[in-house]
């Protein structure tokens, strides 16, 4: 098993790897030392008990290993997908500093695989406290925080506007990185725990922010949502998409299957894709997979990209030609469309604070890329609807909520976490610092 | 499938033109004037934005044009059918305050935007002017509701079947020369808010218009629905759908209203051929 070849996967949305076998899985998790003092668990945002489940499938046991997984993180077959595990757990473990670490991530998925297609065994919830907690957000913060809850006993509302939950899992990752299917049947278990869910409600408009007080505790998790542009002319014309809209459009609106579907997106024969992290490199592969010569436009050099360096190598294969080094500077087109995208070449000068060099125009190297359409994915911000709509909630001027390291906000019994806290982070991120805030909750409530 | 948002009430107003009452408590209440909501009929159904018309208990009423596959497939339910999925309300209220004398101008469906508006701003003790205009007199909408709520209705038509001949943007005119008006609200089809606010420019009244980009979420997640005001991008879902007439850039608002074109129009001839095929092209309505 494995990834699936390139110029098969661009055909469709199907999934690019798929998965060990569970021969694969016990070879794999036989490598893994057990260490006594493991840190591959420091790696982890939400601390699984790494070693445990490992030595739970060497042994063949799944169950087991599910179990163990539950422990710690609902979302397993989510996070064994999309964890940057290079920079987590698998960056931690000790085996990878001679050789290969332990393939954690994909046991992880292959556990929680296993485990939806056997039967889904749940964890116990306690006896109901009788305290009310709202969560604003369906993402892994929201979903992470709710189960949390509801497994200590507290009756869980979470809020969601759009009509489906998920977050970015759902609207952002595209099905060939994380099948919908997966999303779906995760955000479920965290449902069977007792949890609501209120779709179609945005807190702040469908819910006012009197009756999200009046919670006994109120836990945010509103996300990054709030997509950025590059401010360069040319920006308008009807062929230049956020990130976020074009993924929003095919993942959660399925446009890549209109007109079977009802919402429409443009399909470009050459596209632009600005930008080199997760995002970049989603969109780029889903323009792919619509038909299109795309290009990835980066002011920076590979090696700086935060992308996943599993999606780096995957957009690589399928044909996207990536132009490093290089800032667009103004979007050509006439009557509305796209026909260009000026760039720049750049040259790196000196470390930055980021710790990477930065970009600078070199004159004179302005060129002109023939395209018809542009996606910018160039980051986002916080989604500034609700958390400027409740008083006294401080933020940083950035606008995202300033909290302490268990979530705590300005306002005694409103915790945040998750993007619209740390800025965009990562899944599992978000996740720790859910439960972290999930942790502070059950005290706080405890202590009523 | 389960569907949430039942119909309770279907009425065809006009060719083309109807009346839906939906019941959506968490909409009906909190709409404020001004305001609008989110709806997807089914499964495979678009998201699409109405104008919250009028609320009543836990129902919101949308008045609707058929122009495309999702408003002439929502135009086939029936009181008692339910939508899939109605969010809202979404988008900043308008800004209400006593301002002495204002003038709510409606052209076409937009009139439909008009009751709360005119509601909200004698609640506050203005005196409120309605203008309602339509290509002719049988287009014309909510006439009897808004004389029962304005001060004063005037009604214009293009082919001067009722009312002045002539455009809303005329009688305004009229008004401007005789009289102090302290703000206007102008609402319709782009081009005709481009030229009515033309008209209020020289005498330099506050205007506002209801912005109607292409939306996906209307939450403020996506950048769809940009529009650019006073030299700045903003987000008609979360920085409008109201805003100042005279910074609006008209021109790129119909240009990216054009974006799907040739997408809706394939859609729409699908539809159609599906209506045909099941026997259910028909007007079901009174
Ligand atoms: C395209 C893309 C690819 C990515 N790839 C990866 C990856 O491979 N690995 C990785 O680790 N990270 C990845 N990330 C980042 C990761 O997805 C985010 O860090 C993570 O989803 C943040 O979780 P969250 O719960 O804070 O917010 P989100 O996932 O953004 O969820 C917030 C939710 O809150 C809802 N909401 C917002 N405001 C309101 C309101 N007022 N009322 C009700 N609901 C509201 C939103 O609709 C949304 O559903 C990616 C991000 C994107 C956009
Ligand atoms: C804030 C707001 C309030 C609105 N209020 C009303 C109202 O009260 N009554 C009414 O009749 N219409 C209203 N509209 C317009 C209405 O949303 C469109 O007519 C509808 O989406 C068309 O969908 P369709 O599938 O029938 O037509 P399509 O064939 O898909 O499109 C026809 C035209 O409608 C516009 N449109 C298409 N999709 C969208 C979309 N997702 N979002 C916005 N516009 C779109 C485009 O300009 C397009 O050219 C409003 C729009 C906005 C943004
Ligand atoms: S949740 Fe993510 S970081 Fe933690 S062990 Fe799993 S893959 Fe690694
Ligand atoms: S650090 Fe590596 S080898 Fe050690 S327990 Fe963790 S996964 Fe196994
Ligand atoms: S509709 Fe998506 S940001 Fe306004």
């Amino acid at each position: 098993m494995g990834d699936r070849p390139a110029d098969i996967r661009i055909r469709d949305f199907e999934e690019v790897d798929t998965g060990l076998s569970p021969g694969e899985a016990i070879a794999e998790a036989e490598r893994c030392i057990q260490c006594k003092k493991p840190l591959c668990v420091t790696g982890c945002p939400v601390c699984i008990d790494i070693p445990a489940f490992i030595h739970k499938v060497a042994e063949g046991d799944f169950r087991g290993a599910a179990r163990a997984l539950k422990e710690q993180n609902m979302l397993p077959a989510i996070c064994g997908r999309v964890c940057p595990q290079e920079t987590q757990c698998e960056g931690a473990c000790v085996l990878g500093i001679k050789a290969t670490p332990i393939r954690i991530g994909a046991l992880e998925r292959f556990v929680a695989d296993w485990e939806r297609q056997d039967g889904v065994e749940l964890p116990k919830t306690a006896r109901p406290t009788g305290k009310r907690v709202a969560v604003v957000g369906s993402g892994p913060a929201g979903l992470t925080a709710a189960a949390d809850l509801a497994r200590a006993g507290h009756t869980v509302t979470i809020f969601e506007s759009l009509h489906e939950a998920g977050g970015v899992l759902t609207y952002g990752i595209p099905a060939f990185r994380l099948p919908e299917d997966v999303v779906r049947a995760e955000i479920d278990q965290v449902l069977d725990l007792g949890v609501r869910l209120k779709k179609n409600h945005l807190v702040g408009r469908s819910v006012s922010v009197d009756e999200l007080l009046g919670y006994d505790a109120v836990f945010l998790a509103t996300g990054a949502g709030l997509p950025a542009f590059m401010g360069i002319p040319g920006e308008n014309y009807n062929g230049v998409y956020s990130a976020n809209e074009f993924l929003t459009r095919v993942n959660l609106m399925h446009a890549d299957a209109f007109p079977e579907f009802d919402t429409p997106v443009l399909h470009g024969g050459r596209v632009a894709v600005i930008g080199g992290g997760n995002v970049a490199m989603d969109a780029a592969r889903v323009a792919r997979r619509m038909g299109a010569k795309v290009f990835l436009v980066y002011r920076r050099r590979e090696e700086d990209m935060p992308a996943r360096k599993a999606e780096v190598l995957h957009a690589k294969e399928e044909g996207i030609e990536f132009l490093t080094c290089t800032n667009p500077t103004r979007i050509l087109g006439e009557g509305g469309c796209v026909f260009g995208l000026e760039c720049v070449e750049m040259s790196l000068c000196d470390l930055d604070a980021s710790g990477r060099p930065s970009p600078e125009p070199i004159p004179g190297s302005e060129f002109t890329l023939d395209v018809d359409m542009v996606i910018q994915a160039i980051g986002t911000g916080p989604n500034p609807l609700l958390v400027s709509l409740i008083p006294g909630l401080e933020r940083a001027r950035r606008g995202n909520v300033i909290v302490d390291e268990n979530g705590r906000t300005s306002i005694p019994h409103v915790y945040a976490g998750g993007d619209i806290a740390t800025g965009a982070a990562t899944v599992i991120e978000a996740m720790g610092s859910a439960k972290r805030a999930a942790a502070a909750i059950n005290e706080m409530l405890s202590e009523e | 499938m389960k569907r949430l948002y039942k119909v309770e009430l279907a009425t065809k107003l006009a060719d083309r033109v109807y009346e839906y009452w939906i019941s959506a408590p968490q909409v009906a209440q909190h709409a404020r004037a001004g305001q609008f909501l989110i709806l997807r009929l089914h499964e495979k159904g678009e998201r699409i934005p109405l104008t919250i018309s009028a609320v009543r208990g836990d129902a919101v009423r949308v008045i609707f044009m058929t122009v495309g596959k999702t408003t002439q497939e929502l135009a086939t339910l029936r009181a008692g059918d339910s939508i899939m999925d109605v969010a809202g309300p979404l988008g900043k209220p308008s800004e209400i305050a006593s301002y002495g004398t204002c003038c709510v101008v409606g052209g076409g469906v937009g009139i439909a935007s008009m009751p709360l508006i005119v509601e909200e701003l004698k609640a506050a003790g203005n005196h409120v002017i309605g203008i309602i205009g339509a290509r002719s007199a049988d287009l014309l909408i909510l006439e009897d509701e808004l004389r029962g709520i304005c001060d004063e209705v005037y009604i214009t038509t293009d082919d001067g079947s009722k009312g002045v001949h002539g455009f809303a943007a005329d009688v305004l005119k009229e008004l401007l020369g005789e009289r102090a008006i302290d703000r206007v609200w102008i609402i319709g089809p782009a081009i005709m808010m481009k030229v009515t606010s033309g008209v209020t420019a020289p005498y330099g009244v506050k205007t506002y218009v209801s912005l109607n980009p292409i939306m996906v979420d209307g939450t403020g997640m996506c950048g769809s629905c940009r529009v650019t005001v006073g030299g700045e991008t903003k987000f008609a879902c979360v920085d409008g759908p109201e805003f100042d007439a005279h910074q609006v850039d008209f021109a790129e608002l119909m240009q990216r209203q054009r974006i799907y074109t040739g997408q809706e129009k394939v859609s729409l001839e699908r539809f159609a051929e599906h209506q045909c095929r099941c026997g259910e092209g028909g007007d079901h309505h009174g």
